[in-house]
This record gives structure tokens, C-alpha cells and sequence, in this order.
């Protein structure tokens, strides 16, 4: 039984700028009981996700990436290529392999 | 699970349309993102067959999609344009360097003429020089200016019909906000006009001017378009910054209000008592100006002379400061002409009074903030010696003109100044050498100055 959940990252538009450039990261994540004790049922969403981001990857000026529990309104968030207003957004429900992107439409222009 | 694509294509939509709602599958979304701003142009009749169009290039996300966007529609249209990029380098690096190579790249996929033209070359400085200058705080009114005058210069030399920009309904939305925020009736009233442009001036057109930010990017990165995306190196602007950020908080809520807000804009009306600028020619550069030196040749000219605040604020503070600086200019120069009558007659009467040359000092004193600064600067960082050590006005007056001097070289508006400056400053050549001994002396020792002086 695979407790741990494989996904990549990818970070575009400027996004990445704030993860130190890398556009593309491959990450595992913990069984989500063990890493948030206090969540309800054992699955990953990607609400969780942001809290794990935000913990593990985002170094510095965390404002600029999210708000909120949500990422900062003008970030775009990809599920596997495809508009994440599209699957519940904060409530998906990650799946192993999962490609997740942000693509930030606040920079330059 | 995946929702099927709107239109009943069969396939699954991958993105909702902001404007809509619609759900669509990449190939819907294509098309409908497409032939909206074709709508958008033939409706407003943007283009004429035949024109040639210089599409204002930034290697960003949207002057890119708009390039691709219109060279696809130019095609499957058939328009009859011949489109071509028009690139502004600021001269800043770390940004414009790199963005410029995003335009080169745009220039091959894309197969069009890139013209660049730069700061440098047309006003004499770059942005990073002006920024070294005026520091981080105004610099963005300089560089908007100057681009905004550097794109008319641009379209002219390539003789093009007109200028398509890549504002989206974003930027508008976030433009009337920021007119209505700070009470800019005249820009309100002209900001949301698809078409802009006087006549004897190059018209600019938005063809994106309905197309909102998320689609433009979702359009990028489908197709896969190169864009570039890092932030201008230099403080971004904050007031800008406050509005874009309350527009994405709203459009998150109810994302039709972008559409709404360029709605209200277009719609409002300004009342008939309301007096406007009118638009005319500037005297110096005759290019598009509400006043008769447009906003580009006052910074410039701060700038050359050594006022780079000159053009921030209103024009009336322009003009007195100005004026200010004219009178401290003739000022100084009659001051260095009675000093020098006086140190003739000095030299005449043999003064060797220390007494003397100190009532000098505070005569001197008196003369000016101009002479001390500028010897401020000369002197090598001892500032409270340099006030008691500058007792003569001469030096003093030479420094200042000294000091002004090498920003004047760089002016290439105002002909006479230039003539005038290097005449008052070729009679005093003379004297080159003794200032540098002197001013080295300023900083070494102070007594011996006055013995020297008084010699």
C-alpha cells in the first residue's frame, strides 16, 4: 500500500521566481494523517497541498503566492493541463501522478 | 470527472471561461478567444487593407499572444496587413535585456520585421542611469513617459498606420479604476477607447482590449507561445498595485465585473462644464503634448540640468522651479564676474588680512544653496570643513558651473543652452587648472586657504 502520493509540481508566468526558479519539481508527499494529524479522512486535496507548499518550498514573501487558505487571486492552477475551476478547485481531490501547475498572470506584461 | 466541452464537440473541456462561464475544450477555446478579436477589430474597423501595423513588442505575455493572434487572424482572414514588431529598450538590465531576446525569438517564429529603438539613443540616457539619478522613487513616470513618446518616434520611422498595443481588459478595468481613484477625468474619459490618437498622430489600437488576462495566459500556454515574465527590476508601482490587486480579488468573486468596469468607463459621461486639455504639439520635440512642452522634454530637461524632480508634479512647479534655477544661473555668473572685479582689485591693494577673507566667507555664505552643494560634491565627503573652507565665491561659482556642465553636454533639445553654457564656461578654461589645485587644497587643509587667497 503506497502511503505516500507522487506528484510534479510545476511553477510558470513568474510563479516559479518565487521557488527558486525551478519551473518543474517532482514531490512525494506523507500519508496526509500523518503530516495534518488533525484532518478528517486520509485524502490529499489540493487546499492541503498549499499548506504542504507553503511549508516546504515557499521560502520567502508567501503573500505574493497565496491568500488566504487559496492561492493569490491571478495565479492559475492547472490539474493535469486543465483549469482547476473546473474540479471543485480547493476540494480536488489529488491523485497519484497528478501534474499540478501555477501559472502566475501577474507578471510583466 | 471530466465535464464535457460546451459546444457538444465531444471531447472534455479543459479551461472555464472567466467572461462566459463557458467550459471548453482547448480547440473551442481557441476558436472562440480567436474570433472574438476578430469581431473586436472589424467591428471597431481597426485595420484598413493594406496598412501596415507595428504591433508594440515587450516579450511579454501579452504583446506576445498578441503578435501570434494577429498574424493568425491576418491570414486566415485575410486582412491585408503587413504586420511588424516595434520594441522599446529602457535600458534596464536584468529585464529589458533579457525580454528583448524573448522579442528576437518572437521575430523568427513569427517570421516579421523587428524594429528596437532605445532610451539611449533617443533621449541620451538609460533607465538605469536615470534610476541612478533620481533614485527608485519616480522612476517609473520617466520610463512610461518616454516609452510613450518613444513608440510614437518608433511607428513614425517605420511608417506604419498604426500602433497595436496589447492592453487586455485587465489593464483597462485596472486603468479606469485608478483614473476614477485619483480623479483623472481626462484619461477616464480617453482610456477605454479601443482607438486612440489625435490627428497628425499615429493612432494606438487594442485589439485585446475585451480579452481578459486568465484567457490570454491559458492561450499562451496551450499554444505553447514563448513569452517572457519576470518583473521590471525596479520598484513596481504601488498605487498600480493596490487597484490590480482589488480587481483580482473581485473578479474572483463575480469575474464578469472586468467587462462591467470597461462598461462603466466607455458609458460614462463627462459633463459639458468640465474643461479638458486639449491636445497639441510640443514646441521643442512636436510630438503629441497637453501642454506646449510635453511632460518627455520637462523630464528631460531635469534631468540634463541636473533637476531630475523637475517633471514630477504639476507643470506649474515646473516651470518655477525653472525659473529658479534660471535666476540662480544668472546669479552665479554675475556673482563669479563681481568676484572676479573684486579679486582684481584685491590683488591690486595687496590684502593680506585673514579678517577679511572671513567677512568674505559669510558673504559667500549667503550666496546660494547652489555653490554649496555643488562644492559638496566636489570635496571628498568632509562636509562640515568644506562650509567653514569654501570662502570664495569664485572657485565656488566655477565648481557649480563645473558641476552643471557635464550634464549639459548631453542635451540635445535646447541648442542655445548648450552654446551658452560652453561659451561662459570656455572664457574660465583658464582657470581649469586652478580649481583642481584648489580643490584638492579643500580638503587637505583649510588655513592654508585663506593665506593662499590672500596672497
Amino acid at each position: 500500500m503506497a502511503d505516500t502520493l507522487k506528484l510534479q509540481l510545476q511553477f510558470g508566468g513568474g510563479a516559479e521566481l518565487l521557488f527558486d526558479k525551478i519551473k518543474k519539481r517532482e514531490i512525494e508527499l506523507p500519508a496526509l494523517n500523518k503530516y495534518i494529524p488533525d484532518s478528517k479522512d486520509n485524502k490529499w486535496t489540493i487546499r492541503h497541498l498549499l499548506v504542504w507548499i507553503k511549508d516546504n518550498l515557499l521560502r520567502e514573501r508567501p503573500e505574493l503566492f497565496l491568500q488566504g487558505d487559496s492561492v493569490r487571486p491571478g495565479i492559475l492552477v492547472l490539474i493535469n493541463d486543465a483549469d482547476w475551476e473546473l474540479f471543485g478547485e480547493l476540494d480536488y481531490e489529488l491523485q497519484n501522478n497528478d501534474v499540478i501547475m501555477f501559472i502566475s498572470t501577474l507578471h510583466g506584461g | 470527472m471530466p465535464i464535457p466541452c460546451r459546444t457538444g464537440c465531444g471531447k472534455n473541456a479543459m479551461l472555464k471561461r472567466p467572461k462566459t462561464g463557458d467550459a471548453l475544450c482547448k480547440e473551442c477555446f481557441f476558436w472562440a478567444f480567436e474570433t472574438e478579436i476578430h469581431f473586436t477589430i472589424t467591428k471597431a474597423e481597426l485595420f484598413k487593407r493594406g496598412d501596415s501595423v507595428a504591433v508594440a513588442a515587450s516579450g511579454g505575455k501579452d504583446s506576445t499572444v498578441l503578435a501570434h493572434v494577429l498574424k493568425t487572424l491576418n491570414e486566415r482572414y485575410d486582412y491585408g496587413l503587413n504586420l511588424m514588431l516595434l520594441s522599446i529598450d529602457e535600458g534596464i538590465t536584468g529585464y529589458r535585456d533579457d525580454s528583448l531576446e524573448t522579442v528576437k525569438r518572437n521575430r523568427d517564429d513569427y517570421e516579421m520585421s523587428l524594429k528596437i529603438l532605445s532610451y539611449k539613443d533617443l533621449y541620451g540616457w538609460t533607465m538605469d542611469e536615470i534610476v541612478a539619478q533620481i533614485g527608485r522613487k519616480n522612476n517609473c513616470t520617466f520610463c512610461g513617459v518616454f516609452r510613450r513618446q518613444a513608440l510614437d518616434r518608433g511607428a513614425a520611422m517605420l511608417g506604419v498606420k498604426c500602433i497595436a498595443t496589447g492592453h487586455n481588459a485587465d489593464d483597462i478595468a485596472e486603468t479606469v479604476l485608478m483614473n476614477v481613484l485619483r480623479g483623472d477625468i481626462a484619461r477616464l474619459k480617453r482610456c477605454t477607447a479601443i482607438s486612440t490618437g489625435s490627428e497628425g498622430t499615429i493612432p494606438r489600437v487594442k485589439p485585446l482590449k475585451y480579452t481578459y488576462e486568465k484567457e490570454i495566459v491559458m492561450y499562451a500556454h496551450y499554444k505553447k507561445l514563448v513569452y517572457f515574465s519576470t518583473e521590471c527590476v525596479f520598484a513596481p508601482n504601488a498605487y498600480r498595485g493596490h487597484a490590480r490587486a482589488l480587481l483580482k480579488d473581485m473578479e474572483k468573486i463575480r469575474p464578469t465585473c472586468i467587462m462591467d468596469i470597461i462598461y462603466s468607463g466607455e458609458t460614462m459621461a463627462v459633463k459639458e462644464e468640465v474643461t479638458l486639455p486639449t491636445q497639441r504639439i510640443c514646441t521643442r520635440c512636436k510630438f503629441v503634448s497637453s501642454q506646449e512642452v510635453c511632460k518627455a522634454c520637462v523630464l528631460l530637461e531635469g534631468l540634463n540640468k541636473g533637476l531630475p524632480k523637475l517633471g514630477i508634479g504639476k507643470s506649474s512647479k515646473a516651470k518655477r522651479m525653472l525659473d529658479e534655477y534660471n535666476t540662480k544661473q544668472e546669479q552665479n555668473l554675475k556673482d563669479a564676474i563681481k568676484q572676479l572685479d573684486n579679486d582684481v582689485e584685491k590683488i591690486e591693494n595687496n590684502c593680506q588680512s585673514n579678517q577679511k577673507c572671513r567677512s568674505n566667507l559669510c558673504k559667500n555664505k549667503r550666496n546660494g544653496l547652489l555653490n554649496k552643494k555643488s562644492c559638496n560634491n566636489k570635496c571628498s565627503g568632509n562636509c562640515d570643513r568644506t562650509k567653514v573652507i569654501v570662502d570664495n565665491t569664485k572657485v565656488d561659482n566655477l565648481l557649480a558651473k563645473y558641476a552643471i556642465h557635464e550634464p549639459v553636454k548631453k542635451i540635445n533639445t535646447d541648442g542655445n543652452n548648450i552654446v551658452n553654457v560652453d561659451e561662459d564656461f570656455d572664457t574660465s578654461d583658464n582657470e581649469d587648472v586652478n580649481i583642481d589645485q584648489e580643490d584638492d587644497t579643500c580638503s587637505a587643509s583649510c588655513g592654508k586657504m585663506g593665506s593662499l587667497i590672500g596672497f
